[in-house]
């Protein structure tokens, strides 16, 4: 047998557009010029306009249902209800369908899809809609998530339940710690309904394929999963829906849920003909899961010198009427319930419920978002209780390598997180606002005031996030890539089903097939369902995972080509370097075009991140993450506290990454990270009154825009994962947790007020 | 009813407009212009930004009729002939300033205009000028670094 050929790993010089340079984006050239095509683009001759009819009401009984008035309306092709479903009736995105594709006999959540028309025109089916004559009967929603938690059968929602998942954490002897502390703090926190507010509102197209099947082009974050439930709905085997990534107007957790998959491809296969759907941003609001509110109650003991002892805690997630992603969103908030801390004794007791509370899934963060508000806020009130400044606290109980989470896990990979909270200690704070600008007040130019009200805060949050997929789920990715001369010029072209959403991922991709193949010439092809599949975009997983996977490929394709290369010249000490085999004794052999010659490779690869277990149902042990991220937060503010009004003046970021693989794309991710946090602490909140959403609209659910954002410092350290690809660690998500408690921090110090609830408004700050 | 306007310099004639329709619509489904984005359709976020007779406005906030005889320029007609970029196009790109890219064409419109009516300016006023444009991507600060360097570009240009 030969020996194995050597390959080391980095063969794209820097400056080539390889792993740690900062390419631009190969789809940014369309999207600046307006000719990226998302979802809500797409058109097709002969095409139909799907439109979706919901519930008024949180909960109903459908009395009657009758679609005649609607079909009479000129234009109009097809009106469907359950009834016109042509297979399971039910989806759901986690293995547990319990989501009717169009409601049985009732509706549980405001906005829930009751039935569905086609006709030629967008208004023509809006009209349709109106046409359809429905009767309910109004039932009392179950909105409170305690009352279910105490008395899940008298709480019924739905045929699954009461609690969706109840997941404790015990370690130690928490009645044993209380006895001794000498520090006992305690809260209770709430989180709000936030929304991820992608941009680009659902879309897609269904086009009838000539197998019988159906083609949907679809902006999703997970094409495979998407297929996984729409198949069986539509009475299809799986190889006869034919899926392809549409442009993705970003996502954050928002498209891992069905939307109008299905109901287009009803529509499609119904009347035989295109059809598109494309919701409007009222539709958008009812359209995908959110963020779940929480309700949380924390207690911690400490040694006088601010040592925790003990945390006993209770985490509430509302999951709205269906299952969703609340198995796992509950789970992530046991697991990190207590952040990044060493603490002896845990009692966590963390809820998943079902209400008729809009459903509630994934978004940014998953789970541990809501608990990193508390357990930060948690750490300030120590602080305060110990007399000790809020860094401090943190340095004095932060893990680092080798610590033990929650769940016993140990971290087995850098966790520098007293560095970090060091290194923002030492960042510079921005001076005194001037306030001869009005605009630099809080309000702006709306400021009615000369300032004279305006306090300066600090305040600070730390976060830690799972990165992959946790508790078991078997996580991997799969890549085909292929070399080949094209042109004279070697190309590599990369295929995955991995979902663009905005991130870079392209980006990346491509710099990694430069690395490994030393070629400059890279395209990566749409993602579908015609190679294997690729995992979630989510998790901030898709760096390691489809990296991983387009890098495992690389390598396969790297090893058939040195092969070739030893057959043909003899030497087997052989590596690629800029585009050339090279022999070390014998220098240069030959170009990779010469080598590939008019035979391409091409090789596909699985990829795995290390094996996970499942939360002991008991004890909440196990090694249930793969791997861990940390990022810090420092806010400074300026609050108004006569009007209310708060402005972030600076945010400032410390976070490891393990290694940068593209600077830019990986600043972009932090500052659209903190801005969402920032998003949730002041302003983004769903209002649900009795199971009714008071304000589907961003003339009512407020974003942040431009003024709102503050300048940001970054500081990304690298210390590598040594289990990871490249040592790199997912980044996406870790910035979302930190910077809400930061700036809601920030906001207490400058008011002194206790602020146990987000998003601030306003009121809080001047009662 | 039928309306004639001029959008990116070409004459255009479009049939069949319903009364209610807007300017966004016969750009987007009539005219096969689908730059300019329906994120929100009720001009909160900016992402249908186009120039009406030279001045920003959401395309989703006008009538389609309230076009007729009017000149509109998309995000389809910043770029100049043969394919290449606006500066401001090519500073979103290379700044990093574009990730999902669904608000980009009008920010690319509002920071064109915001250019043209102030050559160098300070990041207050870029930071009011693009106030009505929402991103959920970028935290801004990309788009800020953007329009500084399509600043610079074009003065060094003119």
């Amino acid at each position: 047998m030969a020996a194995p050929i050597e390959s080391p790993g980095r063969v794209a010089p820097p400056g080539r557009g390889g792993v740690g340079d900062s390419p631009v984006r190969p789809d940014g050239t369309l999207k600046v010029a307006g000719a990226f095509a998302f979802a809500s683009d797409l058109g097709i001759d002969g095409m139909l306009w799907g439109a979706t009819l919901r519930s008024p009401h949180p909960r109903a009984r459908i009395v009657s249902l009758d679609v005649g008035p609607a079909l009479a309306v000129p234009g109009v092709r097809a009106v469907l209800t359950h009834e016109d479903v042509p297979g399971s009736r039910h989806f759901g995105i986690d293995g547990l369908a319990d989501q009717p594709v169009l409601a049985i006999g009732e509706v549980r959540h405001q906005g829930e899809p009751v039935a569905l028309a086609a006709a030629d025109h967008p208004e023509t089916a809006r009209r349709a809609l109106a046409a359809i004559a429905v009767e309910y009967e109004v039932l009392e929603p179950v909105t409170d998530v305690r009352a279910v938690i105490a008395d899940p059968e008298g709480n019924r929602v739905q045929p699954l339940g009461g609690i969706t998942r109840y997941q404790p954490v015990r370690v130690g002897d928490v009645a044993a710690a209380r006895a001794e502390a000498e520090v006992v703090v305690s809260g209770e926190f709430e989180v709000g309904m936030q929304d991820q507010a992608f941009l680009g509102p659902e879309a897609g197209l269904a086009i009838p394929a000539e197998d019988g099947g159906i083609e949907l082009l679809v902006s999703t974050q997970w094409l495979h999963n998407d297929l996984k439930q729409i198949a069986p709905c539509l009475g299809l085997p799986e190889d006869r829906v034919h899926m392809t990534l549409a442009g993705v107007g970003g996502a954050f957790g928002g498209r891992e849920d069905l939307s109008m998959q299905i109901h287009a491809g009803m529509l499609a296969l119904h009347t035989g003909r295109p059809v598109k759907m494309s919701y409007n941003r009222y539709e958008s609001f009812f359209g995908h899961v959110h963020r779940h509110p929480a309700s949380m109650r924390y207690e911690y003991g400490a040694t006088a010198d601010g040592r925790l002892l003990y945390a006993d805690v209770e985490i509430v997630l509302d999951g709205g009427a269906y299952t969703s992603s609340t198995l796992n969103v509950t789970g992530n908030a046991a697991s990190l319930g207590v952040g990044p801390y060493e603490i002896p004794n845990i009692r966590i007791d963390a809820y998943g419920v079902y209400t008729n509370n809009p459903p509630c899934g994934a978004m940014r963060g998953f789970g541990a978002v809501q608990a990193c508000f508390a357990y930060e806020a948690m750490m300030d009130r120590l602080a305060a209780a110990c007399g000790l400044t809020p860094l401090e606290v943190r340095r004095r109980n932060a893990v680092s390598q080798g610590s033990r989470l929650a769940t016993g896990q140990v971290i087995d990979s850098p966790a520098p997180l007293a560095e970090m909270l060091t290194r923002l200690e030492e960042m510079p704070l921005p001076p005194a606002a001037d306030t001869s600008d009005l605009r630099n007040l809080p309000g702006g130019v709306s400021q009615t005031t000369h300032g004279e009200g305006v306090v300066r805060g600090v305040g600070y949050g730390v976060g830690i996030k799972n990165i992959c997929f946790s508790e078991g789920f078997d996580d991997y990715s799969t890549a085909r890539v292929r070399l080949e001369v094209i042109g004279g010029a070697a190309t590599a072209l990369v295929h995955t089903a991995a979902a663009e959403v905005g991130q870079g991922l392209v980006t990346v991709q491509e710099q990694i097939v430069r690395t490994e193949l030393g070629v400059r010439r890279v395209t990566v092809a749409p993602a579908d369902t015609r190679v294997g599949d690729a995992g979630s975009s989510s998790a901030s997983r898709q760096s390691y995972m489809s990296g991983g996977a387009v890098k495992a490929a690389c390598e396969a394709v790297r090893g058939v080509l040195l092969e070739r290369a030893a057959a043909r010249f003899g030497h087997r000490d052989l590596s690629l370097s800029d585009g050339k085999v090279v022999s070390r004794a014998a220098g240069v052999l030959a170009s990779v075009e010469d080598v590939l010659g008019d035979e391409a490779v091409e090789e596909t690869r699985e990829f795995r991140h290390r094996p996970t277990q499942r939360m002991d149902p008991v004890t909440g042990q196990g090694d249930s993450h793969s791997q861990l991220a940390l990022c810090v937060h420092r806010a400074v503010v300026d609050v108004d506290t006569e009007l209310g009004l708060v402005k972030v003046v600076e945010m400032a970021a410390v976070q490891d990454v393990g290694r940068i693989l593209n600077r830019t794309a990986l600043e972009g991710q932090i500052h659209g990270g903190s801005a969402q946090g920032l998003g949730l602490a002041l302003m983004e909140e769903i209002v649900v009154e009795d199971g009714v959403v008071r304000n589907p609209s961003f003339t009512d659910y407020l974003i942040p825009t431009i003024l709102d954002m503050p300048p940001m410092r970054l500081d990304i350290l690298e210390y590598p994962d040594p289990a990871a690809p490249y040592g790199l660690r997912g980044a996406g998500e870790p910035p979302t947790l930190s910077s809400t408690p930061a700036i809601v921090a920030a906001v207490r110090d400058a008011t002194g007020k206790a602020l146990d609830r987000v998003p601030v408004r306003p009121e809080h700050l001047v009662a | 009813m039928r309306v004639n306007l001029t959008v990116n310099g070409v004459e255009q004639t479009v049939d069949d407009v319903w009364e209610g329709e807007s300017l966004l619509y016969a750009l987007r489904e009539r005219l096969g212009l689908p730059g300019s984005k329906n994120a929100c359709e009720q001009g909160e976020c900016g992402s249908c930004t186009v120039y009406l007779d030279g001045v920003p406005v959401c395309a989703c906030l006008v009538a389609a009729g309230q076009a007729e005889g009017r000149e509109v320029r998309t995000v389809e007609g910043l770029a100049p002939g043969g394919g290449g970029l606006d500066p401001v196009q090519e500073a979103f790109v290379e700044a990093g300033a574009v990730q999902c890219g669904f608000c980009t064409p009008g920010l690319v419109v509002q920071s064109h205009d915001l250019i043209e009516r102030v050559p160098d300016p300070s990041d207050a006023e870029i930071r009011e000028a693009l106030a009505g444009n929402l991103c959920r991507c970028t935290g801004y600060e990309k788009i800020l670094d953007a329009v500084r360097l399509a600043a610079r570009r074009k003065a060094s240009t003119t």
